[in-house]
């Protein structure tokens, strides 16, 4: 199946990137706080 | 024209979501046609450009790119603004996104009618309307990245996630499907060939349910739920959990559409493993928008924009449970090709899909046109129960049908001959054609009525520029 041999490595990348980003997002304490995040949205008057 | 930098970019949002509207009505409106010509086939009256396998795409096009698509454009320009504290990156780049996306909405309603098409379910549109929703597509991300670049708010809200992960998907399938070698200006061919081109396009086309009907959808959940409800996300926690799990698995489930086929047995059996497991974080993300109203589930009796919120998710579990179920392949054995896989389509799109976009849409006009709610809070709830009773009758159809046809078509004599000739099937399908035409004239009518309630809304409301807090010194 050659369309695999192109979908299987692309799926692969993605999940690297995905991990990587989440890596990233993690170190940089963007879910060192999951509590205030979701009250703080509310908070701001529309 | 000046624009300030401490306002939000209320202006494109406006634009999108009043398209929302339109092309609802519009899309629905073929959508009943067709169902009309399964139920009297004279209704394309000879005239090739009305005749079902033509207006089909139309359709399908209309309410998922041009329906779900203004959507969420205007949720997630709405959304990234006011979690980040900040107005939208390039004002000129949102306005090409706001055009560009209706010039092709134009032009897949001039092309599909004519027949121009590339064949490819939920990618007809050719070549170089491709290429026009490639550049809005950049332009989209570029705006949406470029806003949460410059963000005042360090912590990037859930919602955001959920937007960002379907933008950059998609563009991602859109690129890979639609690789074309033009032989004219309004013909392609696909550079994928056979089973190979079949496994491209049922990546991109599941992908495409995964991300643009789904991951974009949870974008809004996550953020018009707790705004409406005035209640925080059940568990932020879990929130971001559904996320990560989410997109790490969502990629791999597209062979289950390529079942018995000439995919090999183990893209196949992949295929069905993987969109099992999607089922614990689909329901882990139902189960955390319902609950949000855990303890305040009062505000479900006397707010209809909440119950169509909720009800979006019960449909929206539903569907994620069915999807899995459908699947595996004994089961695909039997509802493969019928009307229950229309079902199927139909309880995540009208249930999920359309639903949570009506709670959204009935959330933000007030909002972005000065009032302090609908012009008819009566004509929303109106809208609801319509719609829902809608749903119910056209899944419910599709369900009996479907499985009726799976059954008819394998039922063999002792001899091992077909019991039934295929036509037979079809005529035992014709009742619940008529159901669901019924069904889908109440969902269509519900829209008109929401059609109605916005134009009023909007006449009484006014256009103004809402300013970004100033950044406050804890």
């Amino acid at each position: 199946m050659e369309s695999l041999t192109l979908l299987i490595p692309l799926s692969v990348a993605a999940v690297f990137l995905i991990g990587w980003v989440f890596w990233r997002a993690l170190q940089g304490g963007q879910f060192d706080d999951l509590d205030r995040p979701g009250v703080q949205v509310l908070s701001e008057d529309e | 024209m000046q624009t300030t930098e401490n306002s939000y970019n209320y202006k494109v949002v406006r634009q999108f979501a009043i398209m929302t509207v339109v092309w609802g009505v519009v899309g629905m409106l073929v959508g009943v046609i067709i169902a009309a010509q399964l139920l009297w086939p004279e209704l394309n009256f000879d005239i090739p450009w009305l005749s079902y396998g033509r207006l089909r795409p139309l359709h399908t096009n209309a309410v998922i790119f041009a329906f779900g698509g203004c959507a969420l454009f205007a949720t997630s320009y709405y959304v990234v603004q006011r979690t980040s504290h900040a107005r939208l990156f390039s004002g000129g780049l949102a306005a090409f996104t706001f055009w560009g996306w209706q010039a092709v909405i134009v032009m897949a309603a001039i092309t599909l009618p004519l027949g121009i098409t590339q064949g490819k379910e939920y990618a007809e549109l050719e070549w170089p309307i491709d290429i026009l929703i490639t550049l809005v597509w950049v332009s989209y991300a570029v705006v949406f990245f470029g806003t949460l670049w410059k963000r005042k708010i360090p912590h990037i809200y859930v919602a955001n996630w959920f937007f960002g992960a379907f933008i950059l998907t998609v563009a991602v399938l859109h690129l890979v499907n639609s690789a074309a070698v033009p032989a004219s200006f309004w013909k392609s061919y696909s550079v994928y060939a056979g089973a190979q081109d079949a496994m491209v396009q049922w990546w991109y086309g599941h992908n495409a349910v995964g991300f643009f009907l789904t991951a974009g959808f949870l974008g809004m959940m996550y953020y018009f739920i707790p705004k409406q409800a005035e209640r925080p996300i059940y568990s932020y926690r879990l929130s971001i959990v559904h996320f990560w799990a989410l997109i790490f698995t969502y990629m791999w489930a597209g062979p289950h559409h390529l079942h018995y086929t000439a995919l090999p047995e183990w893209a196949q059996s992949l295929g069905m493993v993987f969109s099992l497991i999607l089922l614990a974080p689909s329901w882990g993300g139902m189960i955390n928008g319902i609950m949000t109203l855990s303890g305040a589930w009062h505000k479900l009796r006397e707010d209809p924009i909440l119950k169509f919120l909720i009800v979006s998710l019960s449909f929206y579990g539903m569907s994620t449970f069915e999807g899995p179920m459908m699947s595996i392949k004994t089961v695909n054995a039997l509802s493969h090709y019928t009307d229950w896989t229309v079902g199927h389509v139909h309880s995540g799109a009208l249930g999920w899909v359309g639903l949570v976009t009506f709670g959204s849409i009935y959330f933000l006009i007030p909002k972005l046109y000065g009032r302090a709610q609908m012009w008819s809070v009566r004509l929303i709830n109106v809208h609801f129960w319509i719609a829902t009773v809608g749903i119910v009758l056209y899944i419910a159809a599709m369900w009996i049908a479907g499985v009726m046809q799976g059954l008819m078509w394998r039922a063999v004599g002792a001899d091992g001959s077909l019991t039934y000739t295929f036509v037979e099937s079809v005529k035992a399908t014709y009742p619940f054609y008529a159901i669901r035409l019924l069904g889908g004239l109440l969902y269509f009518s519900g829209m008109l009525i929401m059609a109605y309630n916005v134009l009023k809304t909007v006449l009484d409301g006014k256009t103004f520029e809402a300013m970004i807090p100033a950044p406050a010194h804890a």
